[in-house]
C-alpha cells in the first residue's frame, strides 16, 4: 500500500533557504544544494522548494538553485512560488523540478491552472492554498484563501476553492494554515480534515509543525496523504529518519529507509 | 560504448531520466533526441512521458516516431517508463478512449474514485507517492533490487495487460495491479525509476546493461 509522504519544505530566498514565522521575520537556514542532499540522505519522500520573495529579479537565481538541487537528489522536487504562466511551468520543469506549485496565478486565473494540467498534466500541478481563519468567536468556522505569499486577502471561502481547483485540474493540494505557519502549535486539523474529505486528489498538510506527533496528527486526523514541515528538520530537532520511525511506532504506513540498492 | 537514446517528444521532464542514465551508465552515451535518424542508430531506446495519452500519441505521430517505437521494438533493448509503458499497450481509456501502440496486448484503466466517506483510509486518485512493488516474475532488470522494494509513482491510469506472463511486477492500490511488464527486448514500468533513489537507480543501471535477451 502506498505510503504516506514526509516532505521538507525549503523556502528559498536569493538563493539560500530561510524560515520565517507566520510568513514573516526570516533567517538564514543554509546552502539549498546542502539542505536537500541532507534530506534526501535522511530518507525525505520529496522536497518542496518555494521562492518566497519571487521577485522576478530573483528567477535566473531559482533557477539555477533549482538545476543545482536537482542533479543532487533522486525523489521528486516540487517548486513553487511567482509561477505565473506557461513558460514559467515549463522553464522550471527543464531546470529539474518535477510539480510545481501555484498560488497567486490560480486566483487571478483559475482556467491557467487547467491550461497548465492540459500542456504538462495533472500529475506536476499542485496548487498551494494558503488558509486563515475569519469568523469571529462564536461564528461557524470559515477559511478564506490568501495570495502574495500571505500578504492579501481574496475573500475567497477556503474548501470551496479547494474543490474548483481539483476541478480545474490540480492533481495535489498543498493547505497552508497561516494561522499556524511558524508556531509550532501543529497543523490546523480541522481545515486540513474539511479539504481533505472534500477532494479526491492527495493533500499536503503544511504550517505550524512543532513536535513529531504533530506529523501523525496531520495524517490521523487531518486526513492528509503528506505532511511537510521546516523547522523541526532545519534546526536539527529531528531527522526525517526520527520522524519516521516515531510515526511508525504509531501505525503510519511509511517508507522506511532501506539498504541503498545502489550506492548514490 | 552503447548509446541509449532517450525518445524526446516534449512529454514531460528528460533532465532527470537523462541525469539518472548518465549517473549509472558511466561508460555509454546518452542520447536525448526527436530525430529519428539519430533514433534508429542507438543501441537502446527509452520511451519516456508524462501527461495524458492523447497528448501523447499525438505527438509521436507528429515527430513520425510512432513506426520508429513500433520497429525498433522489434530489434534493441527498449524501456518504457510511465505513460511510455502505457502506450506500449493497445489502447487506453483515457482522453475519451486513444489507440496506442500495440506492442503488449491489453489496455489502460483509470483506477476507481475514492469513495467519498472512505476518511483518512480513502484512496486518492492520482495514486501519488511510495508503494512496495513486488516482482512478480523473475527479469534481469530486477537483479540486485529487493523484492518489495519502495518505488515512486504518480498516474490515475494503469496497465492491464491482457497476456498474465508479461506483468512481470505489482503493487497495491485498493486492489493489485500491473505496475511493470516485459516481454522479449521490452520492459516498461509505471513507475518513476529515477525519482526511486537507490531501489530505481540499479533498475536503470540493469537496463543499461541488459541485451535484452532472457
Amino acid at each position: 500500500m502506498l505510503a504516506k509522504r514526509v516532505i521538507p519544505c525549503l523556502d528559498i530566498d536569493r538563493g539560500r533557504v530561510v524560515k520565517g514565522v507566520k510568513f514573516e521575520d526570516v533567517r538564514d537556514a543554509g546552502d539549498p544544494v546542502e539542505v536537500a542532499r541532507r534530506y534526501d540522505r535522511q530518507g525525505a519522500d520529496e522536497l518542496v522548494f518555494l521562492d518566497i520573495t519571487a521577485s522576478s529579479d530573483d528567477r535566473p537565481t531559482l533557477f539555477q538553485t533549482v538545476e543545482a538541487v536537482a542533479r543532487e537528489i533522486y525523489i521528486p522536487l516540487t517548486v513553487g512560488g511567482g509561477v505565473r504562466t506557461s513558460a514559467d511551468v515549463r522553464a522550471l520543469l527543464k531546470a529539474g523540478a518535477d510539480k510545481v506549485s501555484i498560488n497567486t496565478a490560480a486566483v487571478h486565473n483559475p482556467d491557467f491552472v487547467t491550461e497548465a494540467a492540459s500542456r504538462y498534466g495533472v500529475q506536476c500541478i499542485v496548487v498551494a492554498i494558503d488558509a486563515k481563519r475569519v469568523n469571529k468567536k462564536k461564528e461557524p468556522v470559515r477559511w478564506e484563501i490568501f495570495t502574495h505569499g500571505g500578504r492579501k486577502s481574496t475573500g475567497i471561502e477556503a474548501i470551496a476553492w479547494a474543490a474548483q481547483m481539483v476541478a480545474k485540474g490540480a492533481g495535489e493540494l498543498l493547505v497552508t494554515s497561516m494561522d499556524r505557519d511558524g508556531t509550532k502549535e501543529g497543523y490546523d486539523l480541522e481545515l486540513l480534515r474539511a479539504i481533505s474529505d472534500a477532494v479526491p486528489v492527495p493533500v499536503i498538510a503544511s504550517g505550524g509543525v512543532g513536535t513529531l506527533d504533530h506529523l501523525v496528527q496531520g495524517l490521523q486526523d487531518g486526513h492528509a496523504d503528506a505532511v511537510l514541515a521546516a523547522s523541526i528538520f532545519h534546526q536539527g530537532t529531528h531527522t526525517v529518519g526520527e520522524a519516521k520511525r516515531y510515526m511508525a511506532e504509531r501505525g503510519v504506513r511509511v517508507r522506511e529507509q532501506a539498504l541503498p540498492a545502489f550506492v548514490i | 560504448m552503447a548509446v541509449i537514446g532517450v525518445i524526446d517528444y516534449g512529454m514531460g521532464n528528460l533532465h532527470s531520466l537523462g541525469k539518472s542514465l548518465e549517473r549509472v551508465a558511466a561508460s555509454d552515451r546518452i542520447e536525448i533526441s526527436f530525430d529519428p535518424e539519430k533514433l534508429n542508430r542507438c543501441d537502446k531506446l527509452v520511451l519516456p512521458g508524462v501527461g495524458g495519452v492523447r497528448g501523447c500519441m499525438n505527438e509521436l505521430r507528429r515527430l513520425e516516431l510512432n513506426d520508429l517505437v513500433v520497429e525498433a521494438s522489434q530489434r534493441v533493448p527498449m524501456l518504457g517508463v510511465c505513460l511510455g509503458m502505457q502506450v506500449m499497450l493497445d489502447f487506453s481509456e483515457e482522453n475519451e478512449g486513444v489507440q496506442a501502440l500495440g506492442l503488449f496486448p491489453g489496455e489502460v484503466v483509470r483506477f476507481p474514485d475514492p469513495d467519498p466517506d472512505g476518511g483518512v483510509d480513502r484512496l486518492k486518485v492520482p495514486h501519488m507517492g511510495w508503494n512496495r512493488v513486488r516482482q512478480s516474475r523473475p527479469h534481469p532488470v530486477w537483479e540486485g533490487v529487493p523484492d518489495d522494494s519502495w518505488f515512486y509513482f504518480v498516474h490515475s491510469y494503469h496497465a492491464r495487460p491482457r497476456n498474465p506472463e508479461h506483468s512481470i511486477g505489482t503493487a497495491d492500490y485498493g486492489h493489485e495491479f500491473t505496475c511493470a511488464i516485459a516481454r522479449d527486448n521490452l520492459v516498461a514500468f509505471q513507475f518513476h525509476p529515477e525519482k526511486s533513489q537507490g531501489a530505481g537507480l540499479r533498475l536503470l543501471a540493469n537496463f543499461a546493461r541488459w541485451d535484452g535477451t532472457l
